[in-house]
């Protein structure tokens, strides 16, 4: 009796608890994904972590040549 | 190796890689256990099938309270020792926190309804866990307005340790004042006032969200740190080009 008289009320709320933990487990993967590319593209086009420190040292040592 | 050696992003991304499969399976059995001995309970004698709705409400509230107290560690990690990781663990801990405490406002709503008659009142517990939510949402969005990341942290965890004041009220709102909310029925003195039998699923629920919570801060970590490298990268092809 009681079940069905708030059945409504439990449903409801199973459903949003699916529907948040839902777009948690959605965001995260997503973002994953979306740095990942990123990363992957500043690699393609020859930037990675060395790369850009030896650019930004080369950069100092020719502003220190050019001083 | 020690604790304090997942300290270093390049490890917590090791370690993260490894560690997230694995959390996310024994999550996922964790619920599987969790939502059947939540549906195979007894009905209460007073509140009949809606108890039902404290297997979600109750961890929801509980993880959201979780999750200030992560970020208020970790606001201390920013403001004493600098550490670039508690301003990841920080960031990366206000929307899943946010997301539990929405979901426990949500839930306790349609629960209020049949047993209180209304979705919502003004009282002590209710209002003080709305803002808890509006704390989060203030967090977030000072995250976002702030474009350089440790200054954010610095006004991100000034801010945490402010909202830290509300987790206590929050406990012992209904200690405090008088409110429509039930009292304290769990972790009490003098042992819980819930049967076992309701008691027993509403524990291993628990512990299934709470996999899950940290799945998904560990997760989100190594997202934040992914968007630091990408970050500090075109930076550096920036002022390397110019």
């Amino acid at each position: 009796m009681e079940a069905t008289n708030h059945i409504g009320f439990i449903v409801a709320a199973y459903a949003a608890a699916f529907a948040v933990v839902g777009v948690l487990i959605a965001w995260v993967m997503l973002d994953y994904r979306a740095q990942r590319r990123k990363l992957a593209d500043l690699e393609l086009r020859g930037i990675t972590r060395r790369s850009a420190t030896m650019r930004s040292e080369r950069t100092m040592e020719q502003a220190k040549e050019e001083a | 190796m020690a604790l304090a050696d997942f300290a270093n992003p390049s490890r917590f991304l090791t370690f993260a890689n490894r560690a997230i499969p694995w959390l996310g399976g024994v999550t996922l059995i964790a619920f599987a256990f969790g939502l059947n001995q939540a549906m195979v309970a007894p009905d209460d004698y007073q509140q009949g099938a809606t108890v039902k709705i404290m297997f979600l409400h109750v961890p929801s509230a509980w993880l959201g309270m979780l999750g200030w107290g992560v970020m208020t560690i970790a606001a201390l990690g920013t403001l004493v020792w600098r550490h670039p990781l508690a301003d990841v663990a920080a960031k990366a801990a206000a929307p899943i926190g946010a997301a539990f405490t929405f979901l426990c406002l949500v839930t306790g709503s349609l629960w209020g309804r049949p047993e209180w008659g209304t979705y919502w009142v003004w009282d002590a517990r209710l209002t003080s866990e709305l803002v808890l939510f509006l704390l989060y949402l203030g967090v977030i969005a000072l995250w976002r307005t702030v474009e350089d990341p440790s200054r954010a942290a610095r006004a991100a965890a000034i801010l945490t340790l402010v909202g830290a004041i509300d987790l206590p009220i929050i406990k012992f709102s209904v200690d405090w004042w008088n409110t429509l909310h039930q009292g304290t029925s769990v972790f009490r003195l003098g042992g819980s006032t819930i049967y076992p039998t309701i008691l027993i699923p509403l524990f291993i629920m628990a512990v299934a969200f709470t996999l899950l919570f940290v799945t998904l801060h560990v997760a989100a970590m190594r997202n934040e740190i992914l968007r630091r490298r990408v970050r500090t990268l075109r930076l550096m092809q920036a002022s390397a080009a110019s």
